[in-house]
């Protein structure tokens, strides 16, 4: 399969990436793991790559009261990132390593994966359990959102046109503790259910969930995880049925939860 | 209509340049641009990891990467491991520990095993099994898979030339 036609841009700066993209039809291209195989389809059918692979937006820099991770920062280098051994964070580097095969996550990008949105990618319940912002640029400005009001649909988000995610920014908690579990599908290695948790020695926690619904989404925090997923609307299909994929996430849930204490424990 | 344009490639070790057009997959590059035919095309949807290649040392599925992302990047074919006719030590493994039936995957399956390891010189067999995940064999049954690859770290430490 080879994609449309395209013509591609590798800018040298942010600046010049981000004038390139004031073309309605332009699409950022950074590890390309969702956008080429999607492109390869022609569901997708940019006029103009702007190829932002070298830019050079892949750090991760832990401060002292949050931890930014660069668009451009690959699974491979979340996987082994001496900043998320932190148990705050420990969830980040377990997600990246469930991802796809080494080859997808030597490419791959979290900037990338969080603007295609697919419903059952794994890192986006990840950054909503953590209560991270989404770092966006235009041309003209730059703006903050909460993941929780970036995902809005299937491949649907918040990105206006023109826009380039920059960076992930989470907030560190201290003491915090965090974890993610997945069931996948044995073929595709999509979550079937996955689930995100943090929680905090004040006793505060954060769950979110993927692969069961439109997009990736926070449950209430001011009710049981599991009740609420009793409420909540599950997407089924001929692989997990909705009562099914239910049951999946409580034990995602669980999971999730359970090794997000014990790495709380590790860091106390 | 985008035109075409010409591109750097640093393969196996030499310069090439290449006229293709921005949608040319590296695959397609390699192996009717450059004839380097041992990046083989199984299913074409970033799954079976019959065209993996190296991408500055890392393995990479070269059907899911642009030949213009390649510009200017080291990547690195099954026919770059035995430039002279030598079998590489991964190679040699493969063929003692009977790691391939119809060979189709093998390419693939060498250079994702170089990737792993060049960062895990004793990898146990889960670690072997989760780095294979992106490859799919369809002959073996991928137990003789994981014995070559055993095989090749213990020659590689021992200092077997690569």
């Amino acid at each position: 399969m080879i994609p449309a036609a395209v013509e591609h841009v590798r800018p040298e700066t942010l600046d010049e990436a981000l004038d390139a993209l004031t073309d309605p039809e332009a699409k950022a291209l950074a590890g390309g793991q969702s956008l080429l195989p999607v492109m390869k389809l022609r569901i997708v059918r940019p006029s103009v790559l702007v190829d932002i692979g070298r830019l050079g937006l892949g750090g991760v820099q832990l401060g002292d009261n949050e931890l930014r991770v660069g668009a451009l920062a690959t699974w491979d280098t979340l996987e082994s990132a001496p900043e998320l051994k932190r148990p705050s964070f420990a969830a980040i580097a377990e997600c990246a390593a469930e991802i796809g095969d080494v080859q997808v996550r030597n490419r791959g990008t979290l900037g990338g994966s969080v603007a295609h949105a697919d419903p059952a990618s794994d890192m986006p319940a990840v950054v909503l359990a953590l209560g991270a912002e989404v770092v966006l640029r235009d041309a003209r400005a730059e703006r903050k959102l909460s993941a929780e009001k970036f995902f809005l649909g299937p491949f649907t988000t918040a990105l206006a046109p023109g826009e380039l995610i920059t960076e992930v920014v989470f907030p560190l908690v201290e003491g915090s503790g965090s974890a993610y579990a997945k069931v996948e599908h044995p073929a595709s290695g999509f979550a079937l259910a996955g689930a995100a948790a943090h929680v905090t020695p004040d006793g505060k926690r954060s769950v979110a969930v993927t692969g069961v619904g439109a997009h990736p989404f926070l449950l209430p925090a001011d009710a049981d995880p599991l009740d609420a997923l009793t409420e909540a609307e599950i997407y089924g299909d001929r692989f997990a049925p909705t009562e099914y994929r239910r049951h999946l996430a409580g034990v995602v849930v669980r999971r999730a939860l359970d090794r997000a204490r014990e790495n709380m424990e590790k860091a106390a | 209509m985008p035109s075409s344009r010409t591109v750097g490639l640093v393969v196996n070790g030499e310069s090439r340049s290449l006229d293709v057009e921005p949608r040319t997959l590296l695959v397609h590059a390699l192996r009717d641009g450059l004839g380097l035919t041992g990046a083989h095309i199984g299913c074409d949807t970033s799954q079976c990891g019959a065209c993996t290649v190296l991408v500055d040392g890392r393995a990479v599925k070269s059907c899911t990467m642009l030949a213009v992302q390649a510009e200017d990047v080291e990547v690195t074919t099954i026919e770059g491991f035995a430039p002279d006719g030598v079998q590489h030590p991964i190679q040699r493994a493969f063929v003692e520990q009977h790691g391939l039936q119809c060979g189709f995957c093998t390419p693939g399956m060498i250079l994702t095993a170089s990737d792993l390891l060049s960062r895990e010189p004793d990898p146990d067999d889960a670690t072997i099994r989760r780095a294979l995940k992106g490859n799919f064999c369809r002959c073996t049954g991928y137990q003789s898979i994981v014995d070559s690859v055993r095989t090749a770290a213990a020659a590689l430490r021992e200092g077997d030339a690569a």
